[in-house]
């Protein structure tokens, strides 16, 4: 034990391990009433380590190549020993890691943690967020299966709408004039080595910078404005161990979840892995019926709803960009005085409610085909969609709002 | 020391290291972007690609690649001829007045002999390739439909000369590649001659 503490003692001297383990962990004070859905964070750090783990393992029998990449699967789902259990853990822990950010920032918007002063730390999330986006995109390239062929295809092609340049930009981002084994190779490179390095360093600065402004909470107000004789805030708890300890609570009920997935429904019915990704990408047969994996759905039916104009189908892709980083902007959006849904008017909470109805709607529609009356519900769906975000100055303004509370409350 | 600092020398010299270092960067640059772009053997993937037309039967379809992407050939029965012109309303462009076709093809028929055409399978929207559907009036596409492509992706719409129908994602007709005929059953894909594509 001395020689232990001594040990400690010597590298602390040489790396100040003691100080970053006090400043962001055992002396990290976090407001005392997290409920529920303060799992989601901690849950996407478990699920990116997961994803970081199994992937390792997975290029370890993975080939990058069109002819080799698809046989290469099927070779780990069958031959390799464990291989299926790992290529389900990797594509199970996919769409999880989506279903934990979405519940994740749906948790940010309904308590406002995007508002001053988190506004850079809500911005560094929605990188993040994009980020993850690009991941998952190239990584479902990579069996080289006909949604992933077609998929690709579908999304690169977005960009040679852009006017003037597209044609040009969509074969810079393929390195050739169609989806390619060129295509493949560079989405290989940037899934497994340039995006994640990308990710594991905004994953830091997110955590640098929630642990300088403090962790939002439930009521939305500031704990730090309360503090004791030793600086710390009345309503704060040191992270370790009592946040340890809920998050390890989280991270079981999680894994239930997710073990039970992996081992009886890998595929979920064709929305974790389509049924037409089992059939090797053909260039020359486009499959019956397309559609991306069910994260990025609510971005494709906004997509398919706009009629393209001026003999161009851009308008329809910049509403579905716009889509995506709209979210930036919701610190400047949102003029109410408080943070939490708790203290927030009946308007805002209709908004909010309406908002989350045209996302999971969207969602539902982008993996259906696209029909008249589908595509009619589509264009009503992203009206509202759009409505959450631009009429927030508005409504955020005359919504009535309840007072805060002076200290946290709990229930 | 700080006092005798020559600061307009200083700046100037900032500048210049940093304009210095800025063309180094940039010219650093350019072999990574390079690389990014279409190799040489993806360029000449491209080439003209020779096809022999005789074996195809009247009323069907010959896919063939040509710079990684199936191009269409088809050979059009007088039946089929005949309906082309009876649905121009529906259609968005079916004078073909965006040049998506040689001049030699800006005919009806958007080909060079009326039999065969020749196009590029790969929808004008996002790139899929559509389904070759040449029956008439089938129960899922309705009873106005004379033949032609429908596309799983996005439900595109095209007729037999590949003119897209009104109120459909894709913009425009589908692409008619250069091409030219080395006799009467030999076809070039990609060449016409005029320079290559």
């Amino acid at each position: 034990m001395e020689l232990l503490k001594k040990l400690v003692g010597w590298i602390d001297e040489r790396l100040p391990i003691i100080d970053a383990m006090k400043a962001h962990v055992t002396e990290y004070y976090a407001p005392k009433n997290f409920n529920f859905w303060y799992f989601f964070g901690s849950l996407a750090l478990l699920v990116f380590v997961i994803q970081i783990v199994s992937g390792i393992f997975l290029t370890m029998s993975y080939k990058p190549d069109a002819q080799l990449a698809f046989g290469a699967v099927e070779y780990i789902m069958r031959d390799v020993q464990g291989g299926w259990l790992l290529r389900y853990i990797h594509s199970t822990g996919a769409s999880m890691f989506f279903v934990v950010l979405y519940l994740h920032m749906f948790r940010g918007i309904m308590y406002g943690s995007y508002k001053q002063p988190r506004e850079l730390l809500w911005i560094i999330g929605m990188i993040l967020y994009l980020a993850l986006m690009a991941e998952a995109f190239m990584g479902y390239l990579l069996p080289w299966g006909q949604m992933s062929f077609w998929g690709a295809q579908v999304i690169t092609n977005l960009f040679s709408t852009v006017p003037f340049v597209g044609t040009d930009l969509a074969i810079l981002i393929r390195g050739d004039f169609v989806i390619s084994e060129a295509t493949l190779n560079r989405f290989f490179a940037l899934h497994v080595a340039a995006i994640p390095l990308i990710v594991v360093g905004i994953v830091v600065v997110h955590i640098l910078a929630l642990h300088k402004v403090g962790s939002n909470n439930p009521d939305g107000i500031e704990i730090k404005k309360h503090k004791d004789a030793n600086g710390h805030p009345l309503d704060g708890i040191p992270f370790h161990p009592y946040y340890t300890v809920k998050d390890s609570l989280g991270a079981v009920a999680f894994l239930f979840i997710f073990c039970a997935i992996i081992f009886f429904a890998p595929d979920m019915g064709g929305y974790f892995l389509e049924y037409n990704n089992f059939v090797p990408a053909n260039p020359f047969k486009t499959p019956e019926h397309i559609a991306p994996v069910w994260y990025f759905t609510p971005y494709y039916a906004i997509l398919r709803a706009v009629p393209p104009m001026f003999g161009s189908q851009f308008p329809g892709v910049v509403a579905m960009g716009v889509g995506t980083v709209i979210f930036f902007f919701l610190p400047w959006l949102d003029r109410g005085k408080v943070k939490s849904i708790r203290y927030r008017g009946t308007i805002y909470k209709a908004f909010l409610a309406s908002f989350v109805i045209s996302f999971v709607g969207l969602g539902i529609l982008g993996t259906l085909p696209a029909t008249e009356l589908y595509t009619l519900i589509s264009r009503v769906l992203s009206v509202v969609y759009f409505a959450f975000f631009l009429l927030m100055p508005w409504y955020t303004k005359i919504d009535k709002t309840k007072p805060e509370p002076d200290r946290v409350t709990s229930k | 020391m700080a006092e005798n600092v020559d600061h307009s020398k200083r700046n100037l010299l900032v500048a210049a290291s940093v304009a210095a270092g800025g063309v180094a960067a940039a010219g650093a640059g350019a072999p990574f972007v390079m690389s990014l772009m279409p190799s040489e053997r993806a360029k000449a993937a491209g080439a003209p690609v020779e096809v022999d037309i005789a074996a195809i039967e009247p009323g069907t379809m010959l896919v063939v690649e040509w710079q990684g992407k199936p191009v269409w050939i088809v050979r059009r029965t007088q039946a089929m001829l005949d309906l082309l012109g009876k649905h121009n309303d529906d259609l968005a462009d079916a004078e073909s007045s965006v040049p998506q076709q040689p001049e030699y093809c800006n005919n009806p028929y958007r080909s060079i002999k009326p039999e065969f055409l020749v196009v590029l399978g790969v929808c004008t929207h996002l790139g899929c390739s559509p389904t070759f559907r040449p029956e008439v009036a089938p129960p899922d596409l309705g009873d106005k439909w004379p033949g032609g492509w429908f596309c799983p992706c996005h439900g595109s719409r095209f007729d037999l000369a590949a003119r897209v129908y009104k109120g459909v994602p894709a913009p425009t007709n589908l692409i008619v590649p250069p091409h030219k005929y080395l006799s009467d059953s030999r076809l070039l894909i990609g060449d016409d001659s005029k320079g290559k594509a």
